[in-house]
């Protein structure tokens, strides 16, 4: 049971990859559960793979290099979560569509920039579906240090965030800077996203936001405590999920998010059984 | 609002800036309230005032901006015309006015006990990066001891009852330290010993100073249990007792034919065919 456990740890990019999927589960868990709460589900999804083209112009300018990837991003993630807010304040279109324009003609340019290299499905596959086992010591610094700083504005700002979104009308009369907090979180979540990118990629992120929030969310009734047990669950499931890809030869990526989603089925399975009985 | 304007609320909000209270102005002053939206008019030339310690009852059809009216004095919703003075001052620099939603328009899922919740009416006097001290715990145990619910505040908010919901918001605007309480409809849908024992805290409310407005669509309940009532249907039909303001003439404008008129040993009582107005606007 020890050598099992222990002898995917002897490739230091095992190591690494174990490193940055806790990192990226614990981060990813915690921003989740005010998606989940606020049902910003979509908006998630869609910030997600609206970053695509930031990432596709670092890779054309850098030549294959992945170090301005994450910058750009960054860049693309702000700019899109602008762009969304931007379009459904200023015309009549509700906010769900304004989402599905800009993650669809994004996405799209995303591709299109990336096809013009000849190589490109496997970067692209990479780009989709997350490269945890190509982590290098330079991105788990990355993702330490921005991680730890959304960490510590979703503390800073842990009774803002929870009256916003419980009761919004109390924040207006709290006098609370209530735009400022909600743009606040945008960028939380735009961070996020692309802290996460290598671990899990573009088309499979929504679930690290959602899955283990909501499990947690079945679970108990206090923030502080779903806070917790998401990490805590995101967190397992980025090592199990490992662990999965390392003996049975998936993509890391998805099996981590299967692990996630799997911890879901067993806790609704339990609780729907639990009601049936 | 403009990013400006943001900035500053943040800034008052880090250095707890508030307006200050005019010696002698009423607590409530309203000026030609109006707000009209494209799509038509909410709410048009409501102008009253309120003193300390007053309890009002609002009542009108569904849709005839009650919620509208109570929104602008919080200072959630700008009028598109006139003004409202609190103490004297702009609603939008106070934290004394608290408003009591409506039960169907909240959350009852979110992951909170009722002592979070009552906590969140503390959050304004807190300031940014700053925990509940003692005192606030102290004044979050209080006001749940006040609307009879100590034993309920490590109770997750989805298994309490209908009064015991009012019951902690009422709390939580206690725990605002709020002046003038504004509450949305809080008899909808409640059982009679849940109304008496809401009516037993407005008592309450009133020995302690505090200013009530209360819209209703119960036109039996405003004109047996409140001294001031305001008749409303978009535009304020009356303002006074129960007596003056709803005189058949005044029912018949602001409900047209929806009414029955029931026969009682102080002459006809009017009730209106409306009910819970979770779909108001």
């Amino acid at each position: 049971m020890i050598n099992f456990l222990l002898e995917p740890l002897q490739y230091a990019f095992m190591a690494r990859g174990l490193a940055a999927s806790v990192m990226v589960g614990i981060v990813c868990a915690i921003v989740g559960t005010y998606v989940v709460l606020r049902g910003m589900a979509f908006f998630g999804d869609a910030l997600a793979h609206a970053i695509l083209p930031g990432i596709a112009v670092g890779y054309l300018i850098g030549g294959g290099s992945r170090e301005p990837l994450f910058w750009w991003a960054l860049v693309a993630a702000i700019l899109s979560s602008l762009g969304i807010g931007a379009i459904s304040r200023s015309t009549k279109i509700k906010e769900d569509t304004a989402i599905g324009i800009i993650f669809a003609g994004s996405f799209a340019l995303g591709v299109a920039l990336i096809s013009t290299v000849r190589s490109y499905t496997v970067d692209l596959a990479h780009f989709l579906f997350g490269d945890v086992l190509g982590v290098r010591a330079s991105d788990l610094w990355l993702i330490a240090v921005f991680g730890g700083l959304v960490l510590l504005a979703i503390l800073a700002f842990y009774k803002e965030f929870m009256v916003l979104s419980f009761d919004p009308v109390l924040a207006a009369t709290l006098r609370l800077p209530a735009r400022l907090l909600e743009f606040l979180l945008l960028i939380l979540i735009a961070v996020t996203i692309v802290v996460s990118l290598q671990t899990v990629g573009v088309a499979l992120m929504v679930a690290m936001l959602v899955t283990p929030a909501a499990t947690a969310y079945l679970l108990t009734k206090r923030l502080p405590v779903m806070m917790a047990l998401s990490a805590a669950m995101a967190s397992i499931s980025g090592v199990i999920g490992l662990y999965l890809s390392y003996y049975l030869s998936i993509a890391s990526g998805a099996a981590i998010v299967l692990t996630c989603t799997a911890i879901f089925g067993l806790v609704w399975g339990g609780q729907f059984l639990r009601k049936a009985v | 609002m403009s990013l400006f304007e943001e900035l500053h609320k943040t800034t008052q909000h880090l250095r707890k800036h508030r307006l200050p209270h005019q010696d002698g102005a009423p607590i409530l002053r309203a000026e030609g309230l109006g707000l009209r939206y494209e799509s038509g008019v909410a709410l048009e030339g409501a102008s009253f005032v309120l003193m300390t310690g007053e309890r009002l009852a609002i009542v009108g059809p569904n849709g005839a901006g009650k919620s509208t009216l109570l929104k602008i004095i919080a200072g959630v919703l700008q009028p598109t015309e006139g003004r409202v003075h609190i103490y004297g001052n702009e609603p939008g620099g106070h934290i004394c006015i608290a408003y009591v939603p409506q039960r169907s328009q909240v959350d009852w899922n979110f992951p909170v006990t009722v002592a979070d919740v009552v906590m969140m009416g503390r959050v304004g006097q807190l300031g940014l990066f700053r925990n509940p001290r003692t005192s606030d715990w102290n004044l979050v145990e209080q006001a749940l001891k006040i609307v009879g619910m100590s034993d309920l505040a490590r109770r997750q908010i989805n298994q309490l009852s209908g009064g015991q919901q009012q019951r902690m918001f009422i709390a939580r605007a206690l725990a605002q330290e709020a002046e003038l309480m504004l509450m949305d409809e809080p008899f909808t849908g409640l059982d009679i010993n849940s109304q008496e024992e809401v009516f037993r805290i407005l008592d309450d409310l009133k020995a302690r100073g505090v200013t009530v407005l209360v819209s209703l669509h119960d036109l039996k309940m405003a004109t047996q249990r409140f001294d001031q009532v305001m008749l409303l249907n978009q535009r304020m039909l009356g303002i006074g007792t129960p007596g003056w303001v709803l005189t058949p003439e005044n029912l018949l404008s602001a409900y047209g034919g929806r009414l029955h008129w029931v026969p009682t040993e102080e002459g006809m009582l009017a009730l209106g065919d409306t009910c819970c107005g979770d779909n108001e606007s």
